[in-house]
């Protein structure tokens, strides 16, 4: 392993992330407070409770997720890209580097970013209701499993995508929308018998559902398939990322 | 008997070719060693496959068929081993914008799987005239320095190879000079490096061995001494007193030409050969009444062997 290398990248980009404090941290925490305000506050006043979950905190773990998920795949993917873009991947393919510690020290980077993220938003929803957590420990293992998740399918859309717009496009047609069906902000148990059913094709369904779970003890699915979902996510990210590598796909000619 | 063996070469590319996905070959059957410490110069006009050719030895880009190694490692199974021997300094000016020139320079060591050393970084810095920009931001240096910041990149990890894609492009001469002061310091530490350039005086000037390569095709591999001796040619223009319209009958046998006023006429010879054949032309000119009143030789030089080479087909 190169470890001095795995390193040089890993805090090449969180210091990144420092220079750009203002986007990756503040304006998650300002937009997840405005969802508070709307959801919680305003709407949630009419809505009595959510599986005997107070509405407010109901939509916490919803919330954390949806900031989790786009930020994973914005810091991810941005990290690859824009080396891509300005031409200084060159040196990152010139080291003494295995595909495995380039993917290592990025999607470490951007899983660290957005845990740290999803941490904050977990504090600043402390603030508008009380908050309890069942079972911390599995609370924090679904944060990393899903920042880790994610922040591998930022990476692939950052090979994938040939200019800036694809950048924005794929949190923006693809994840958003999933995570808004995918029981943010409800639980799914409230739509319509079909719609449940397509519902389960979504497979942020299973990461928000098993993420309730570790706040509420309870689910819309069964913590142990929302489990056995997530890692196959998982999984498939790691078999397109080695295949990309392994075809030198949008890296090497 | 002591045999001794030549030494092995630093660098040997067997084979190699590279097809562009689009279906472009840009080397065709490349086929060369580098010799160990040397300065070897790639020479090549635009498009020549110089850049495809160091990318592939670099890791950059992927080779069709052939194979490389480095001192011994080979660039696709021993990958770590040949890469860590190696430093890039790319054709492009491609460097980041908002790190400091000593956060990347030290990137670029870590990168190649070295220990942090603020000694190393620093004397290459100085070296470069870069350490009064040490804490600037990239983005606010001259095109110049972004180039001798690249240089310091390459030279951070104390690369053992040194490839300079077309080093000396939109350099002054100040620069120029530093770049060459700090490549003969390399070669003094037994540094091998590989330039290209489309500069002939460049290679001329530097270079221990020169490589000509055109349309993916290396067309020859001589000392550079060796080069200029079997290809150059001399010349002899000398300034006539008085204009003539044509070379006189009586010299038609001299491989002479005319100058388009008519009043210098240059003879070409060989310098290798034993005869040169200036005196009894000197005589046979003399013989017509011709009268000159200055005289001038001088040695081609690798941008005539170049254009020479190119010129003749193949
Ligand atoms: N990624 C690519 N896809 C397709 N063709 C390419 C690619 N990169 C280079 N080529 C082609 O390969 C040929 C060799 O390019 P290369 O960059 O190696 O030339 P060069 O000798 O470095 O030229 P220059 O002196 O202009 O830098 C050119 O015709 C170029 O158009
Ligand atoms: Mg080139």
């Amino acid at each position: 392993m190169n470890w001095h290398a795995v390193q040089a990248i890993y805090m090449f980009e969180m210091a990144r992330t420092r220079r750009t404090l203002l986007q990756s941290i503040v304006s998650p925490v300002i937009s997840t407070s405005l969802y508070f305000v709307v959801f919680g506050a305003a709407i949630g006043s009419r809505i009595q409770q959510v599986d005997s979950v107070s509405y407010g905190a109901f939509i916490v773990p919803g919330l954390i997720m949806l900031s989790l998920l786009t930020q994973s795949i914005a810091n991810a993917s941005f990290g690859i890209y824009f080396p891509r873009f300005t031409g200084t991947i060159y040196e990152i393919l010139s080291a003494p580097l295995s595909s495995f510690e380039i993917v290592l020290s990025y999607v470490g980077a951007a899983a660290t970013k957005s845990t740290i993220l999803g941490l904050i938003i977990l504090l600043t929803a402390g603030l508008f209701v009380p908050l309890h957590i069942d079972h911390p420990f599995w609370m924090l293992v679904f944060l990393l499993l899903t920042a880790v998740t994610f922040s591998l399918f930022g990476f692939i859309v950052g090979l994938w995508a040939d200019g800036f717009e694809k950048l924005q496009l794929v949190p923006l047609l693809i994840i958003t929308p999933l995570t808004f069906l995918g029981g943010s902000f409800y639980s799914i148990h409230m739509l319509p018998p079909f719609w449940q059913a397509v519902t389960l094709f979504n497979p942020v369904v299973y990461l928000i559902s098993a993420f309730r779970w570790s706040f509420f003890g309870q689910a819309d699915v069964h913590i142990g398939i929302s489990v056995v979902a997530i890692l196959s996510v998982l999984g498939l990210c790691l078999a397109v990322i080695w295949w990309m590598f392994k075809t030198g796909y949008r890296l090497k000619s | 008997m002591i045999v001794t063996s030549p030494p092995s070469p630093v660098i040997s590319i067997q084979n190699l070719t590279k097809t562009y996905s689009s279906g472009f070959q840009a080397l065709k059957s490349i086929t060369l060693d580098i010799r160990r410490g040397e300065i070897f110069a790639l020479l090549g006009p635009n498009g020549a496959g110089k850049t495809t050719l160091i990318s592939i030895v670099c890791g950059i880009v992927t080779p069709s068929t052939g194979t490389v190694s480095v001192d011994g490692h080979d660039i696709a199974r021993d990958y770590r081993a040949a890469r860590a021997r190696i430093g890039l300094v790319p054709q492009e000016l491609t460097t980041d914008a908002f790190e400091t020139v000593w956060d990347t320079v030290s990137f670029s060591r870590g990168l190649f799987g070295k220990a942090k050393n603020p000694k190393v970084i620093e004397r290459v810095l100085r070296d470069l005239h870069l350490w009064d920009k040490k804490d600037n931001k990239i983005m606010t240096l001259s095109g110049g320095m972004k180039r001798r910041v690249l240089i310091a990149k390459a030279l951070s990890h104390e690369p053992e190879i040194l490839f300079l894609d077309e080093p000396t492009a939109g350099v002054d001469v100040e620069l120029r000079r530093d770049m060459w002061r700090v490549v003969r310091g390399l070669c003094d530490n037994g540094v091998t490096i590989i330039l290209t350039t489309h500069y002939i005086e460049e290679a001329e000037e530097m270079a221990d061995r020169v490589g000509v390569i055109t349309k993916g095709e290396l067309l020859l591999v001589e000392d550079k001494a060796v080069l200029m001796q079997k290809l150059g040619k001399k010349q002899l223009a000398l300034k006539l007193s008085t204009p003539i319209d044509r070379i006189p009958t009586a010299l038609a046998e001299y491989p002479l030409a005319l100058s388009s006023d008519g009043a210098i006429l240059t003879y070409t010879y060989d310098k290798q050969t034993e005869r040169t054949g200036i005196d009894t032309m000197l005589n046979d000119l003399g013989r017509t009444g011709l009268r000159f009143t200055d005289l001038e030789s001088q040695q081609s030089s690798l941008e005539d062997i170049f254009v020479g080479l190119l010129e003749t087909p193949r």
